[in-house]
């Protein structure tokens, strides 16, 4: 059972963690989930039109203006307006976390592609690269590490973001956070961000390693010359 | 259905203006919280990234402030300061509201002070200190001046953020735009969850709108983006971004 917090009692019950171990594996996973899910499909969504926005450069004030309105409103304020319509369900926690990963997601492949050096591109055309070939083979490679660094703070901005998913009865680990305030326990508020922060600095890690291992040209040490 | 309808009828019943629970007191709340958290966060930052940025020291906080303030989640500070604070004196939840936004405050006016300061080009800085300028002046005579306008665009992403979060406080007990949707959350009453969104999403558009305006009139034109077919540099995923909230 859930004890409440009175006078006198510690700020992190450890037992109660112990006790909930296998809650705390469960909400840990809902989190992650609803992050993947967001992240992709919102690279799904951003990546075609970025690389409309690369190809047709008016295309993208419009873009950016519609995404950066998406991202100005409050999480709390989208998810209440699609509750009329798809009520308490992953699709309503879903909508607002996808729609907020496509302004990070979209510019950062659109920099990182105008960040392609002329040369390379000139070069590949002057090999006879087809537009395609030239985007698949020269454009995207070299914009990788652009573009996993908008995935990077998509992903962060996401992890915290999901907490709020809560109120509309998701949340993963903000179900700890919520369960905090609505009982008064600051062990549960403690263990929901704790493990949050943790889990977007974990997952931040991990995708400085996976990008460092797509593209080791990016990082390979200038050996010193003799 | 009729939604929208009934969303309006509920936007324009007169019941809903007046009183110590209608829309004018709890858009002044609102109002008041987020700028007393920013501009007390701003106290704060700014100084600070000022100091960091011009002396070059304590680099790593600036930076590290501006990776944790995206990585720690506000509704998770909401929770932790909840209980911390129930015997502070006070409204029940204006504390932790209040905790929460003026953390989420100070990270992107450090970062945005900092980046500012600190991208003066350098040799125009040992141009002005050549020309004798003293340590004081080279800051309010070059650097501030010329960090002016990241410094606005820091404040914007400070503001829009706390705006928005703002609505969270409801949450924790507190008052502001928020009530509306979270007691329509518990009542099941959907145009009051809808009217009230619609309330905070256009305060926190806006404050970008007003924010970006001001970004506007201290930014000086330069000469590469008045000529027309000049491509412009489209900014990356960096610090300083271009659109506040998502929180």
């Amino acid at each position: 059972m859930i004890r409440a917090q009175v006078e006198g009692q510690p700020y992190i019950d450890w037992g109660w963690i112990a006790d909930h171990m296998d809650d705390v594996w469960t909400r840990l996973i809902e989190h992650s989930y609803l992050t993947f899910l967001a992240v992709a499909i919102g690279m799904l969504i951003s990546f075609p039109l970025a690389i409309f926005a690369h190809r047709h450069r008016r295309s993208y004030g419009p873009i950016a203006a519609v995404t950066g309105l998406l991202y100005t409103i409050p999480s709390l304020a989208l998810f209440a307006f699609l509750v009329p319509y798809t009520r308490l369900s992953v699709l309503t926690a879903e909508i607002g976390l996808v729609s907020y990963t496509l302004l990070i997601l979209i510019r950062g492949v659109v920099s990182g592609l105008s960040g392609v050096p002329s040369d390379a591109r000139e070069a590949a055309l002057g090999m006879g690269y087809s537009r395609s070939e030239l985007l698949w083979r020269v454009e995207l490679p070299l914009s990788t590490p652009v573009i996993i660094a908008g995935i990077r703070i998509a992903t962060v901005t996401t992890i915290g973001l999901v907490t709020v998913t809560a109120l509309i009865g998701k949340g993963g680990l903000g179900f700890f956070i919520l369960m905090g305030i609505d009982r008064n326990f600051p062990t549960a508020s403690l263990l929901g961000s704790i493990l949050s922060l943790g889990l977007a600095v974990l997952v931040d890690f991990l995708l400085v390693r996976v990008e460092r291992l797509v593209t080791p040209w990016a990082h390979r040490e200038r050996r010193a010359t003799i | 259905m009729d939604l929208f309808g009934a969303v309006w009828t509920w936007l324009t019943a007169a019941e809903n203006w007046s009183g110590s629970a209608g829309i004018p007191v709890r858009l002044w709340e609102h109002i008041q919280m987020s700028a007393q958290a920013t501009i007390l966060g701003a106290l704060i930052a700014f100084p600070a990234g000022v100091y960091i940025g011009h002396k070059r020291r304590f680099e790593f906080v600036a930076v590290t402030v501006g990776n944790f303030g995206r990585a720690l989640p506000s509704f998770g500070i909401l929770g932790l300061t909840y209980t911390f604070t129930l015997n502070w004196p006070g409204n029940i939840g204006f504390w932790p509201t209040f905790i929460a936004l003026f953390l989420l405050a100070i990270p992107p006016i450090l970062a945005n002070t900092y980046v500012g300061v600190k991208g003066v080009d350098a040799d125009t800085v040992e141009a002005a200190r050549g020309m004798g300028m003293r340590e004081g002046e080279v800051l309010t005579r070059l650097e501030l001046p010329l960090a002016t306008p990241l410094i606005v665009s820091g404040l914007r992403l400070a503001a829009v953020q706390v705006v928005a979060t703002a609505t969270l406080g409801a949450v924790a007990g507190w008052g502001g735009l928020g009530r509306f949707i979270v007691d329509g959350f518990s009542v099941g009453d959907d145009p009051q969850i809808v009217g009230g969104a619609l309330l905070v999403a256009l305060l926190a558009v806006a404050t970008e709108v007003g924010f970006g305006l001001l970004e506007r009139v201290v930014t000086p034109k330069t000469r590469s983006q008045r000529s027309a077919g000049g491509r412009r540099v489209l900014p990356g995923p960096a610090i300083g971004s271009e659109a506040g909230s998502a929180s």
